[in-house]
């Protein structure tokens, strides 16, 4: 079932390249489901519109038919509005909604338009609310949204992290003019000034001065310009720089000044950048006296004159920095121009209550930053036609923070931001290029029985590739760059093209061979010694990892021999091991039981079964509950809640231990919140955070590359912590100075804080 | 003590007329010359650096030492700005027979020809009705003549100079502006001249205090328009400036600087932007094809903004209420310049004026945010963007009063783009 829609156009007079065709198919594809639709009509170039739809997946062998919300934007050059409307119209079959949400300077003058072509009402929503609140949504549920530029620094992106604190901030709207918001609340903003002085003076003025009509050109000129022809500097007027007012020399005293007195020719570049600095500079300016005389020190530039735009991006960083001896920074917004639509949207949802739920960006959907910006890539450019997009899907559930994050302001998930680190970004691109092949053929195999499986299987490909070479490209496109973000644009691309759980069956298989070496191996540790069995039962966890099929080193391996726990051990590097402080771990086991641990789980099959179980009986043996945190949704063979519900059951059967942990609710199984092999501790299942707060949670364990290595190596926790992993990457092993399948044995206890009496600390 | 009571002091000594004009008070600028005996002894040219914003010396009564240390004629002020030339002139109407024949033939030729010509070469012109009679400088009495001239002639300027050996005069040459320092070896090398460079700041300041306290006949020196927002009752009013601090003054040149000033010697550079004079002339030119100041303003008093500018109404079809935007507001400068058709159909007036009235108004928006970040009410403007401009002049009082709802006060001074050259003489006759 279909859920709603939104839209964002601008009118603008200027013709199109006529050339580029309409991909309607691949554009629109959810819109038979759309339920409510809304358009932000601009006064620009390009339009947004925003269509939020549910996705009906109907793969067959899946176990229950999903039914994601699922909130599509699109951005298109407004030459397309009628296209798109009659396209609209054709496929827009059960719309449960007779009216419209419309927003933005532009909407009245294609109102008619729209109510003759798809016999909805237009109903106009204020565009400066639209804006905020859109603003809002996606500060609050897109990680990585807000960024800094810096034009010359080694990563032009400095990518924010999300804080769930977001007000108060200053946004500044650059449209045809410029209007200046403080925003205190998600209801409460006020304009508290602007300037005629924006993008449609830049467009008016720079069309009257070079003869050049499109903005896009302009700025292209203008990045090719030197305002210093053009404009009387300081050293123009003084020779040099004004020492006593710490002026330089190449500051612009006065825009323009040259064209006033020197009698000659300027050239169309020269002029269009003079013009670009004189705007930018007067704005930046602007936005400084307001951030200042409002106490504020957020403050988000976005607007059509902005959106995306490298160079206009650059000039009004410069400008905030100079006006403000770098004490704001300018923020910039990757999904800026789709906020009125969002915002609209948001307005006709509101019976729906979009914003009691989370939100992620879907990679797979979205055409990330800069997709139409002139200076990027243009070939891409020409292939995307003119389209831009971006997917969001709504989350069952609400997204919080883990409340034992020492620091959540600062936590970071990632461990290397392959923004800025040039090599490893070079060697996860092409390490997940080549692992391709395999990805394609497992989903084409788990589900034998459809017959277009291949050709779907083929789709991802190209679109995941796609995504590999725009991400080559432009690292920043979604946000910072990083295995997290490479894993789950893939396992979201495979969701696009209905391989939802490739791995199904194989971790069915895994778990049913697992099973049948559970009490065997249960049998085996208990006739250890204590400890040599706590030694044992952190082996049998890192053994168990090394049983991933997500990591190519393994899969080549064991494909086949799936052994039990004592086998497989011969891979373990023996101790001391790359990290290793298992005998802190093994001193603190010795002390009194912890009140309860909160386990984040990875693999199905012999990892969950034969590794972590046997460490969770161990835990609550001793006295400790145990909550197990497992995924909300597939991704690669990691074990789902849903699995691990029926896991967990089945051991139970087998083991009275687990049997009377479930019964007497100390061992809890809760999900998530993610369907990602990673883990990001700030978007985490509200479920979650509320048991570890009950619980009085004051440890940690975290398991597996993906969730210890890749993300969360340097998370610093409020209480104790272990990580445990095996590097089953030989490039990242050398790496970290060790050898493939090195052991990471991570056991912390915060600063100031004896392990004994860890505190469990609930600062949400 | 103010700068005229300290004429009168000297009356005593020299045979003098009676000071024509009277300061408004003594206590308004304490301490105007603050001359260090020992400074003025060792330094009859060469002054000390001008650091007047600390300077914190007590005023001393002189009657003596006036004459030794009144510099030699002539007396000229100069501001070297980026488009224009300020040069005033003290011509001493008191010389005495005896003086008139010590009086060096180049002295005379100099004051001849700049007294008795209006417009010098093709592009110098001495503003006759700003001209301030019967002042008393430093003992003598005389007019203060204002003369401009562009910038980039200042080459001839100082070939005239050469030709009229002007070198041999001994004269200081005070001059501040940018000019004084990028231009300080030309006149060294072309006119044998050595300036005394002077901070633009520092005299700006100084040359409005000056004027403002010396004139008190004839028009108003401070004015302001009465009812700004309703254009058809708006009307030029004299406004006295007493108790002037705290006061934001706004010097739009070629480009604009903000300054709050505090006290005669207590102020700062609040901010500034590079959109001002030099950018409506400059856009003008590239826009229209004209190419003075003059044509431009004609143009631009001939044109419609409206036609150039998307305004709320516009984009709304009304006022955008929600925000308490008024329809006529300007939403967009230059917006309707996006359309084709548009840029087809407007006439070069109509483009002349849009750039003033988008220069004019983000002038004015600047000066309000500076003025409630500095919590000022007052605010003068002056510079040479303001010269026979009447309509920006009203602009910016309509801006100043309607955006603040009457809290601002938009202050204008008739002798505009000197006061900069006024404060370089004033350096010349009381170093600081």
């Amino acid at each position: 079932m279909a859920e709603c829609s939104g839209i964002d156009s601008n009118p603008s007079s200027h013709t199109m390249d006529k050339s580029i065709t309409l991909p309607p198919d691949e554009i629109f594809r959810n819109l038979e489901n759309a339920k409510r639709f809304a358009i932000d009509i601009g006064t620009w170039e390009l339009k947004t519109f925003g269509i939020i739809a549910a996705s009906d997946k109907l793969y067959e062998i899946s176990v229950q038919e999903e039914v994601t919300a699922r909130l599509h934007f699109i951005k298109f050059e407004n030459a397309y509005i009628e296209t798109c409307l009659d396209f609209i119209k054709d496929h827009l079959v059960n719309t449960e909604t007779k009216v419209i949400k419309a927003t933005g300077g532009g909407a009245h003058k294609f109102k008619e338009l729209i109510e003759r072509k798809l016999g909805l009402k237009v109903d106009k929503e204020d565009e400066m609310t639209c804006l905020i609140k859109g603003c809002n949504f996606v500060l609050k549920n897109i990680p990585h949204e807000a960024f800094v530029y810096a034009k010359h620094a080694d990563s032009e992106f400095r990518f924010q992290t999300t804080n769930p604190d977001i007000f108060p901030y200053l946004l500044v709207n650059i449209g045809s003019g410029v209007s200046i918001v403080k925003v205190e609340a998600e209801d409460k903003f006020e304009r508290i000034g602007g300037s005629s002085i924006g993008g449609g003076t830049f467009w008016g003025l720079g069309a009257l001065l070079t003869k050049t009509k499109r903005f896009d050109e302009l700025l292209q000129l203008a990045s090719k310009g030197q305002h210093t022809n053009v404009d009387m500097l300081v050293k123009d007027i003084y020779g040099g720089s004004y020492g006593c007012l710490g002026l330089t020399g190449d500051l612009i005293a006065s825009s323009f000044g040259k064209s006033a007195t020197a009698d000659k020719e300027f050239s169309k570049e020269d002029m269009a950048k003079s013009l670009l600095h004189m705007i930018s500079n007067d704005i930046g300016q602007l936005a400084c006296l307001y951030a200042k005389l409002h106490n504020l020190s957020r403050v988000y530039f976005g607007g059509f004159f902005i959106r995306g735009h490298p160079v206009t991006m650059h000039t009004i960083t410069y400008s905030i920095n100079f006006f403000t001896k770098g004490e704001v920074q300018a923020l910039f917004l990757r999904h800026e121009g789709y906020l009125g639509a969002i915002g609209a949207f948001l307005k006709g949802a509101e019976e729906d209550n979009p914003n009691q739920y989370s939100w992620g960006e879907n990679y797979a959907g979205s055409s990330g930053l800069m997709s139409v910006s002139p200076d990027m890539n243009p070939m891409q450019r020409a292939r995307s036609g003119t389209f831009d997009m971006l997917e969001m899907d709504r989350l069952e559930r609400q997204l919080v923070n883990l409340p034992l994050l020492q620091d959540p302001s600062s936590y970071i998930p990632d461990t290397v931001d392959l923004t800025e680190d040039a090599l490893a970004r070079e060697y996860w691109l092409y390490c997940f290029e080549e692992a391709l092949d395999g990805v394609v053929k497992r989903a084409v195999a788990s589900q034998p029985d459809m017959l277009e499986a291949a050709l779907r299987a083929e789709k991802f490909r190209q679109k995941y590739r796609h995504k590999l070479q725009t991400l080559r490209h432009q690292p920043f496109a979604y946000g910072s760059l990083t295995v997290r973000s490479l894993l789950d644009t893939r396992e979201h691309c495979l969701n696009e093209f209905n391989f939802p759980d490739p791995y199904s069956k194989i971790k069915q298989r895994e778990n049913d061979v697992a099973l049948k070496y559970y009490q065997k191996a249960v049998k085996s540790l208990e006739e250890l010694s204590w400890e040599e069995r706590q030694f044992a039962l952190v082996r049998g966890v890192l053994a168990g990892n090394v049983f991933d099929w997500g990591a190519k080193a393994v899969s080549d391996k064991c494909l086949i021999p799936l052994c039990a726990q004592t086998d497989c051990v011969v891979f373990l590097s023996e101790r001391p091991w790359l990290v290793d402080s298992y005998n802190q771990w093994l001193e603190r086991m010795k002390g009194p039981p912890h009140k309860c641990a909160l386990f984040f789980v990875d693999n199905s099959g012999v990892d969950i079964i034969l590794g972590v179980m046997p460490f969770v009986r161990e835990l609550l043996s001793r006295g400790t509950e145990v909550v197990l945190a497992s995924n909300s949704g597939p991704a690669l063979n990691d074990v789902t809640n849903g699995e691990l519900q029926i896991l967990t059951e089945r051991i139970a059967a087998m083991d009275p231990v687990i049997q009377a942990g479930l019964r007497d609710d100390r061992l809890m199984l809760v999900q998530s919140g993610s369907s990602s092999p990673c883990l990001d501790l700030s978007r985490l299942d509200k479920v979650l955070a509320m048991v570890v707060r009950e619980r009085q949670t004051d440890l940690v364990i975290i398991e597996g590359m993906g969730r210890a290595i890749h993300t969360n190596y340097y998370a610093m926790l409020s209480c104790e912590s272990l990580k445990m992993a095996v590097i089953k990457n030989s490039w990242l092993a050398d790496r970290l100075g060790g050898k493939l399948f090195s052991v990471v044995f991570k056991y912390e206890v915060p600063a100031g804080k004896p392990s004994q009496d860890c505190e469990t600390s609930t600062p949400s | 003590m103010a700068f005229n009571g300290h004429q009168r002091d000297d009356d005593t000594v020299d045979e003098d007329e009676t000071p024509t004009k009277q300061p408004r008070s003594n206590k308004e600028m304490p301490g105007y010359f603050r001359s260090e005996p020992g400074s003025e002894a060792a330094a009859p040219a060469g002054r000390a650096t001008p650091d007047r914003r600390s300077s914190n010396a007590t005023a001393r009564h002189r009657s003596d030492s006036v004459k030794k240390t009144r510099p030699p004629f002539p007396w000229f002020g100069m501001d070297i700005g980026g488009t224009l030339v300020k040069l005033v002139y003290f011509e001493p109407k008191d010389i005495t027979a005896e003086e008139e024949q010590e009086e060096v033939e180049n002295l005379k030729s100099i004051r001849r020809y700049l007294t008795s010509n209006t417009a010098y070469g093709k592009t110098g012109i001495r503003d006759v009705h700003l001209q301030l009679q019967d002042l008393t400088l430093c003992g003598r009495t005389g007019n203060l003549h204002f003369i401009r001239f562009p910038t980039h002639d200042l080459p001839a300027f100082l070939q005239m100079g050469r030709n009229k050996h002007f070198s041999s005069l001994h004269t200081t040459l005070c001059a501040t502006g940018g000019g004084a320092y990028k231009f300080e070896s030309d006149f060294r090398t072309m006119a044998d001249l050595q300036l005394h460079k002077l901070d633009e700041l520092d005299c700006l300041i100084r040359g409005v205090l000056y004027i403002d306290s010396v004139v008190s006949s004839g028009p108003s020196e401070c004015y302001y328009f009465e009812n700004p927002t309703e254009p058809d009752r708006c009307v030029q009013k004299p406004y006295t400036l007493e108790n002037p601090y705290p006061l934001l003054l706004v010097n739009i040149g070629s480009g604009v600087s903000i300054l709050a000033v505090y006290s005669e010697n207590n102020y700062k550079r609040v901010t500034g932007t590079s959109l001002g004079g030099g950018t409506f002339l400059g856009l003008c030119c590239l826009l229209t094809g004209c190419s003075t100041f003059e044509e431009a303003l004609e143009m631009a008093s001939l044109g419609e903004s409206t036609r150039v500018d998307k305004l709320v109404r516009d984009i709304y079809g009304g006022d955008y209420e929600r925000f308490g935007l008024p329809g006529w507001a300007v939403a967009s400068s230059f917006g309707n310049m996006m359309s084709k058709e548009k840029r087809e159909s407007v006439s070069k007036e109509d483009l002349a004026r849009a750039t003033l009235v988008t220069i004019t108004n983000n002038i004015g928006s600047i000066t309000r945010m500076c003025a409630l970040n500095e919590n000022i009410e007052r605010v003068v403007f002056v510079g040479n963007f303001l010269r026979v401009n009447t309509l920006s002049m009203k602009l910016l009082a309509y801006a100043m009063d309607y955006w603040s709802k009457g809290q601002l006060k938009a202050l204008f001074l008739r002798h505009e783009g000197y006061f900069g050259a006024v404060g370089a003489l004033l350096e010349l006759l009381h170093p600081s």
